[in-house]
C-alpha cells in the first residue's frame, strides 16, 4: 500500500491544473439547449486541441493513454477548476469503451476520432416509452435487408439526453424477435441524419430541451454499423452499463467538487447558516472522501487485473445519493433565497434529481445489489 | 497511489480469520455473557501469532508492523464478535510499553478505557489497566486498584469502573503527543471492529433470507428485503476504504491522520449501526429472540459505535477541520 501519488501522477496533476486553470470557461449556458451546446462544442474543440478530450485514450486516437489513477487526477482537476459538464459525455464514456472493447479495427479508426474531435456527437437510444427499467422490453425492431447487406430500423427511443443536438445514436434494436427476449437483440450505430429518422426535443423537469424522441421509420443501417455480433447486443451494452454506473461517468473528482462549493456556500452564510445544517455539509464532505478512497481502491483492484462487475450498482447509488443530499443542504442553507438563485444550486439540484433514475433507475441497481453482489435470489 | 495490501498482509488475516472461526464461533461469545470465568483460548492463540504483538517494535521482541497491518486483523476480531480487550491492548496500549514482557504473548492481558472515562471493558481478565488522566496515561495492576463492575447491553464486556487505590505511584506510559495518538489507535481500531460486525450481520442475514421462505418463497426474493440488505451492503462498501484509509495516515505520520480517522469511525460507526437495523428487521422475530446470536453482533455493534467518539463526535471533529 502506497497512499501517495507517485512522481509522474504530480506531474500529470500540475501539467492538468495548470491548463485548467488557465482555459476552462467559466461563463458556459447550459449545455442542453440549442445555443449552449454550440458554446459546449467550441470548450470540447479546445480540449481536444490540447489533448485533454479523451486523457485514458490511446493517443492515436487523440488520447495521452493516461493510466486510470491518471484519469482520476485529470477529473479531480478539471472539476476543481470549475469544468463544465462534458456535452460529449455518453459518446466518450459510455460508447467509447465499447467500441475498444467489440468494434472492429476499421469501425475504431472510423468513430473514436471524430468523437474525441467532437465533429460526431453521440446519443444513447436505449428507453423507449415502454421500456425504461425493463430495458430488456424493447420493442424497437431491426428487420434483414439481405440484399442492401445491412438492416431496416422502426420505433421509438425516448428521454433520449441531448438528442436534439447530437448527430449519432447507438441503441438497441430487437433483430430476433423469436429469441427470449434478452438474446434478440443487437446493438446499431445510427446516423442521425439518416432519410427516415426524425429528432423531436423536449423539456426536461428544469425545462431545458435535452430530451428528445427519436423516430426510426425504416431507417436503413448497413453491416458495418453493427455493434459486436448480431443478436449480442444486450450482452455488448451491459459493458457500456458498467461504465455508465460506474465511474468513468461520474467520478469523485465531481463530488469533491460539489462538497468544496457547499462549504463555500456554508462558509459565506456566516451567521445566517442554522447550525444544524452544519453536520449535514460535514457529512457531505465526508461522503465524498469515501467515493474518492473506495474508487482508488477499487481502481488498484482493477489495475491488477480484476474486472469491475456488479460492484458499480453501489457506487451509482452512492454518487446519485450524494449528489441529492449535497443540493438539498445547498438549497437549505439558502432558504428564501434559493427560489431566486442564479448561482446555480436550484439548476443543479434539479439535474441531481435525475441521478438516482437515469443509468438504471437506484431500485434496479439495489435489485443488483441484491442479486448479484449479495446472493439473494431473483424475485 | 497503490490502495492495495500486500500478500502477506492478506495471508495474515486470513490467518486470523481462520483461527476466529475456530476458537471464537457464537457459542465462544455467548459463553463470555453467560458464564463469569468462562474465557476461550482464542486470545492465547492471537498472542502466540503476534496479533497481540503487532505494533510492538521488533527491538522490544514485538512484530513491528504498522496500523495498516493491524486493521485487517482487527475487523476479523470484529466480525467474529471477539469478546477480549484486543484494541485496547493491542492497538492503544501495547505500542507504548517499554518492557512489553506477557503483554507480547498472551499471557497477560490490558485494557483501557474509551478515552477519558474510567469504565472499562473486559475488567474482569485484565492484568493491568491504562488510565487516561489529564493528558497521562499511567499504568495499573490489579493490585493498585479497585473493580466496580458495571453491566453493560452487551454482557460479554465485563464493564467495571476502575479506580487507583489512595496512595499508589503508579508509572507513567505515556503524555501529550503519544496520548493523542494512543486515542487515534483506538478509535481507528474500533472503527475496524465496527467493518468487521457490519459484514457479520450482512453475511448472517443474507444467509437467512435465503433460506426463510413465506409465502412459500425465499424472504430474500423480496425487494422490500433486497433494498434494505443492499443499502447496508453500500453503507459498508464506502465505510472500509476510509478505516484503511486512516490506518495507513497514523502508520505515516501524517499531520491530518486525525481528520482521517474521524472520518473513518463516523461512517464505520454509522455502517454498523444501519447493517445492525437491517439485519434485525429481516431477522424479523426470530432474530428478536434472545437465543439467536444475532443480539450478540448486533449489541456489540451498538457500544462500539458509541465508544472512541461517536458518530456525530468525529463529524463535530471533521467540521472544526474542514469549516
Amino acid at each position: 500500500m502506497d497512499l501517495t501519488f507517485t512522481e509522474s501522477e504530480r506531474r500529470f496533476r500540475d501539467e492538468c491544473r495548470a491548463w485548467l486553470e488557465a482555459n476552462v470557461p467559466h461563463d458556459l449556458p447550459s449545455g442542453d439547449t440549442r445555443e449552449g451546446f454550440e458554446l459546449h462544442l467550441e470548450w470540447e474543440r479546445k480540449l481536444y486541441e490540447a489533448r485533454w478530450a479523451v486523457v485514458s485514450w490511446p493517443e492515436e486516437y487523440g488520447g495521452r493513454n493516461a493510466t486510470p489513477m491518471e484519469w482520476l487526477i485529470f477529473e479531480e482537476e478539471y472539476y476543481r477548476a470549475g469544468g463544465p459538464q462534458r456535452v460529449t459525455q455518453n459518446g466518450i464514456f459510455l460508447l467509447a469503451p465499447t467500441v475498444f472493447e467489440f468494434g472492429t479495427e476499421e469501425q475504431r479508426n472510423r468513430i473514436l476520432p471524430r468523437m474525441a474531435a467532437a465533429q460526431d456527437l453521440w446519443c444513447q437510444g436505449w428507453s423507449e416509452p415502454n421500456a425504461g427499467s425493463d430495458l430488456a422490453g424493447i420493442q424497437a425492431r431491426a428487420v434483414r435487408d439481405e440484399q442492401a447487406g445491412g438492416w431496416r430500423l422502426s420505433g421509438q427511443k425516448t428521454w433520449t439526453t441531448r438528442g436534439a443536438f447530437c448527430t449519432h445514436l447507438f441503441g438497441l434494436f430487437r433483430t430476433d424477435p423469436e429469441a427470449e427476449r434478452h438474446r434478440g437483440l443487437t446493438y446499431f450505430l445510427v446516423p442521425l441524419d439518416a432519410p427516415g429518422v426524425t429528432v423531436r426535443g423536449f423539456g426536461r423537469l428544469d425545462g431545458d430541451e435535452g430530451f428528445a424522441d427519436v423516430f426510426f421509420d425504416d431507417v436503413f443501417v448497413p453491416d458495418h454499423d453493427v455493434l459486436g455480433e448480431v443478436n449480442q447486443g444486450w450482452r455488448v451494452a451491459m459493458a457500456t452499463t458498467s461504465a455508465e454506473r460506474g465511474l468513468t461517468l461520474r467520478s469523485p473528482g465531481r463530488f469533491m467538487a460539489a462538497a468544496s462549493r457547499l462549504i463555500d456556500l456554508y462558509r459565506s452564510r456566516g451567521a445566517d447558516a442554522d447550525p444544524r445544517l452544519r453536520d449535514e455539509v460535514v457529512r457531505a464532505y465526508i461522503d465524498a472522501e469515501a467515493y474518492r478512497w473506495q474508487t482508488f481502491l477499487t481502481v488498484t483492484r482493477m489495475t491488477s487485473g480484476e474486472q469491475l462487475g456488479a460492484e458499480s450498482s453501489l457506487t451509482k447509488v452512492f454518487w446519485s445519493e450524494l449528489d441529492v443530499r449535497i443540493h438539498e443542504t445547498a438549497l437549505a442553507l439558502l432558504g428564501t433565497d434559493a427560489e431566486r438563485d442564479e448561482s446555480g444550486w436550484m439548476k443543479g439540484f434539479q439535474f441531481s434529481l435525475s441521478g438516482p433514475i437515469y443509468a438504471g433507475t437506484n431500485e434496479i441497481q439495489r435489485n443488483v445489489i441484491a442479486e448479484r453482489v449479495l446472493g439473494l435470489p431473483r424475485a | 497511489m497503490h490502495f492495495a495490501f500486500t500478500d502477506d498482509q492478506l495471508a495474515f488475516r486470513d490467518a486470523v480469520r481462520d483461527l476466529l472461526a475456530k476458537e471464537c464461533p457464537p457459542t465462544a461469545v455467548r459463553e463470555a455473557w453467560d458464564s463469569e470465568d468462562a474465557r476461550g483460548t482464542a486470545w492465547a492463540a492471537l498472542g502466540e501469532m503476534g496479533v497481540l504483538s503487532a505494533l510492538v517494535p521488533e527491538s522490544r521482541g514485538g512484530l513491528g508492523l504498522g496500523m495498516v497491518d493491524l486493521v485487517l486483523l482487527l475487523e476479523e476480531t470484529g466480525y467474529a464478535a471477539l469478546p477480549e480487550p484486543v484494541v485496547e491492548h493491542a492497538a492503544v496500549v501495547a505500542p507504548l510499553l517499554d518492557e512489553p514482557g506477557g503483554a507480547l504473548d498472551g499471557s497477560e492481558t490490558i485494557t483501557a478505557p474509551f478515552h477519558h472515562d474510567t469504565v472499562m471493558p473486559y475488567s474482569d481478565r485484565a492484568d493491568r489497566f491504562a488510565l487516561f488522566d489529564d493528558g497521562t496515561i499511567q499504568l495499573a495492576g490489579r493490585d493498585d486498584v479497585t473493580l466496580e463492575a458495571c453491566t453493560s447491553v452487551d454482557h460479554a464486556r465485563r464493564l467495571a469502573r476502575v479506580t487507583p487505590r489512595a496512595g499508589v505511584d503508579l508509572p507513567t506510559l505515556a503524555t501529550g503527543n503519544a496520548v493523542a495518538a494512543a486515542f487515534e489507535r483506538g478509535a481507528c481500531g474500533t472503527a475496524a471492529q465496527l467493518v468487521g460486525l457490519a459484514r457479520r450481520m450482512l453475511d448472517m442475514t443474507v444467509e437467512y433470507a435465503r433460506e426463510r421462505r413465506q409465502f412459500g418463497v425465499p424472504i430474500g426474493s423480496f425487494q422490500a428485503v433486497k433494498h434494505h440488505l443492499a443499502d447496508a451492503r453500500i453503507a459498508i462498501e464506502f465505510a472500509r476504504p476510509l478505516v484503511y484509509r486512516a490506518a495507513w495516515s497514523l502508520t505515516t505520520g501524517d499531520p491530518e491522520a486525525p481528520l482521517h480517522v474521524s472520518m473513518a469511525k463516523a461512517l464505520a460507526s454509522d455502517a454498523a449501526t444501519l447493517t445492525g437495523r437491517q439485519a434485525l428487521q429481516c431477522h424479523g422475530a426470530v432474530g428478536y429472540s434472545f437465543e439467536h446470536d444475532l443480539h450478540l453482533f448486533l449489541k456489540r455493534a451498538w457500544v462500539l459505535a458509541a465508544a472512541w467518539g461517536d458518530a456525530d463526535w468525529h463529524r463535530a471533529r471533521v467540521g472544526r477541520a474542514i469549516l
